[in-house]
């Protein structure tokens, strides 16, 4: 006793200006992000402003039941899932494609020309982009308008209103916008290939496609491996923001996502707003991330030895 | 791989081969190939970027009759005289760039005064808070229960809603600590102590100095979050003095709002109409233009916080 007081002694004089450094971080990430998981009791909860979140009747289940039972339930739930599947695919696909294209091309001018270019979209703002896409496949005025109608000689039927274009839309301008900024992660990971491996696929008579296939792809395996897993692990926690800034009455039976039915209940103000209810459905919602990324890390560490944390 | 021997027979080839890899033909096929598909990709990333300039550029007559594909079509300036008399995209500038400005000061500070001592491998302590700062990352109470805190807190329609919340990245804290524990050698930490330096003196003197380049990352990586946020404001702000740009894009671009009355000039006003097409485009460049043009110079900046990012410990 009288040793761990003292050492306690010992490393508060050595640490004490660590810790004060340490303290305005600590009590906003408690502030922050830990009083709000204390809010998802609110889930078990029936939520009334007079009684706050402490002080509302127990409900037990209800809210959760209600959620299953609700025939928004599997709709939200495959509507997020086949969104997301779908854009890991073709985020997977194009950008290893790419970095290996570009890594294979030596011109070096050429290259860091179109890379710059790729990167551009991604710091284009989720509004904007949203925007960009309402302009440019606008079926009279927009790009996709213009052209169809040079070569069909009528103007297309409007993109926005059908309800299977949604998807392809949501995905292609993700890819458009950030296919070039995943790849620079293969494409860093492509740099670090020993040439002598190349040099001696190339006096063996190898191809440039087949030293792709059989020295770059197995070098950047590790890193696609591990992005690959990352991706399913947050497979279920698609954003709000485009989906949403997407959403019309007429793409709403694919564009409503977990995220944005939370919205939908919680605060969209329009009907009586849920707090409990929305509450439910995003600690749902939380729980199955957290058992998908945490399922995802372990398998990791037993594939590849790497690991999230 | 399968003329070895063919290669061994002619030994003087191999110093050619290095240098200027004379190509076969199947080669040439896949490098041709290789040069059209990047050029293509890069030309289906351009092209909706040029033809939104050239659209804005063009007559509001020429862009209702789908006349713009590449080139502005009767280039005007009109277009962007109507929006500079538009209010709300100033006051959504001037929103934006107060929340950017003060919010990427706070995050930076905040950031380093938590990843220095996790960096500190002699900091008692650490594994505890770095527990403490990693669950929120994979765990997180959600839109609702943050709502509900920022009520209140008495935060909802002040412009603090656009500023705390995530006022510290725990991904780009993490990076941070990454990049400070690896590339400042512990042995100097250790050097530094025993000469009788603090950790705060040591922090500001040498971890600070030496730390130049990843604060200017995640300052980027701050700021253009900032600077595209729409959530929050979304949430949390429903005062229109208060909205960011991106809310008042979000009213222009998505919600085709226009409202004629905050223009200045009434002329202007009458024919907002029949532009209101055309000046979604002005809207779009006027927005983007800024981190647009700064990109190119800073690339190497984000591309080197991607590679950070990658490295574990």
């Amino acid at each position: 006793m009288e040793m761990s007081v003292n050492k306690l002694r010992k490393v508060l004089k050595r640490d004490w200006q660590l810790y004060l450094f340490m303290l305005i971080p600590t009590v906003y990430i408690i502030i922050f992000n830990y009083i709000p998981m204390t809010g998802l009791q609110l889930a078990f909860r029936k939520y009334t402003p007079a009684n706050g979140i402490w002080g509302s009747p127990w409900v037990g289940l209800a809210n959760i039941k209600k959620f299953f039972n609700s025939y928004m339930f599997w709709r939200v739930l495959s509507n997020t899932f086949i969104l997301s599947v779908y854009g890991l695919v073709c985020m997977q696909v194009i950008p290893i494609g790419f970095a290996l294209l570009i890594n294979a091309i030596e011109l070096p001018r050429f290259k860091k020309i179109t890379q710059t270019i790729v990167n551009l979209p991604h710091f284009i703002s989720t509004v904007v982009l949203v925007g960009m896409l309402m302009q440019v496949f606008n079926s009279r005025t927009g790009l996709y308008g213009v052209i169809y109608e040079a070569i069909h000689g009528t103007y297309p039927s409007d993109l926005f209103g059908e309800l299977g274009a949604f998807r392809h839309l949501y995905i292609a301008s993700t890819v458009w916008q950030n296919f070039g900024w995943q790849s620079i992660i293969y494409i860093a990971a492509l740099a670090g290939v020993d040439p002598q491996l190349h040099e001696a696929a190339q006096v063996d008579g190898a191809t440039r496609l087949q030293r792709i296939r059989f020295v770059d792809l197995p070098h950047i395996k590790p890193t696609i491996t591990i992005l690959l897993i990352m991706g399913i692990g947050n497979i279920m926690s698609v954003g709000f923001e485009k989906a949403f800034l997407m959403q019309n009455s007429l793409n709403i039976r694919y564009s409503e996502l977990i995220s944005t039915y939370v919205y939908r209940i919680g605060l969209s103000g329009t009907g009586n707003s849920d707090f409990s209810y929305a509450t439910a459905i995003g600690l749902f919602n939380a729980l199955i991330n957290l058992i998908l990324i945490l399922s995802a890390n372990t398998i990791c560490k037993k594939v590849s030895d790497t690991s999230l944390w | 791989m399968t003329n070895i021997k063919t290669e061994k027979t002619q030994p003087v080839k191999e110093n050619v081969i290095r240098k200027h890899k004379p190509l076969g033909k199947g080669d040439r096929v896949f490098y041709t190939v290789a040069t059209i598909i990047v050029l293509l990709l890069t030309l289906i990333i351009l092209l909706p970027m040029i033809n939104v300039v050239s659209a804005s550029f063009s007559s509001s007559a020429s862009v209702n009759a789908g006349k713009v594909v590449l080139f502005p079509v009767e280039p005007t300036l009109r277009n962007y005289q109507t929006i500079l008399g538009y209010k709300s995209v100033w006051v959504g500038y001037r929103n934006t760039i107060l929340y950017t400005v003060v919010g990427t000061f706070l995050n930076v500070v905040l950031t380093l005064m938590c990843a220095y001592p996790l960096s500190q491998r002699r900091f008692s302590g650490r594994k505890f808070f770095s527990i403490l700062f990693f669950v929120p990352m994979i765990f997180s109470g959600g839109m609702i229960p943050d709502y509900i805190l920022m009520r209140d807190l008495r935060l909802l329609n002040t412009p603090w809603a656009m500023i705390i919340p995530g006022a510290i990245s725990i991904y780009n804290m993490i990076v941070t600590r990454t990049f400070i524990q690896n590339s400042i050698p512990e042995s100097l930490a250790e050097a530094a102590r025993i000469d009788g330096c603090s950790p705060a003196r040591y922090f500001f003197d040498f971890v600070l100095p030496l730390s130049k380049a990843i604060i200017a990352v995640i300052a980027m990586y701050y700021a253009v979050a900032h600077w595209n946020d729409y959530f929050n404001a979304f949430i949390y702000l429903n005062k229109r003095d208060l909205y960011p740009l991106q809310l008042f894009l979000r009213e222009i671009l998505v919600n085709s709002q226009f409202d004629a009355s905050v223009m200045t000039d009434p002329e202007a006003a009458r024919q907002m109409q029949g532009l209101a097409q055309t000046l979604k485009y002005v809207v779009i460049v006027v927005a983007t233009l800024p981190l647009m043009c700064i990109y190119p110079f800073v690339q190497k900046y984000f591309v080197k916080g991607v590679m950070i990012g990658s490295i574990k410990e």
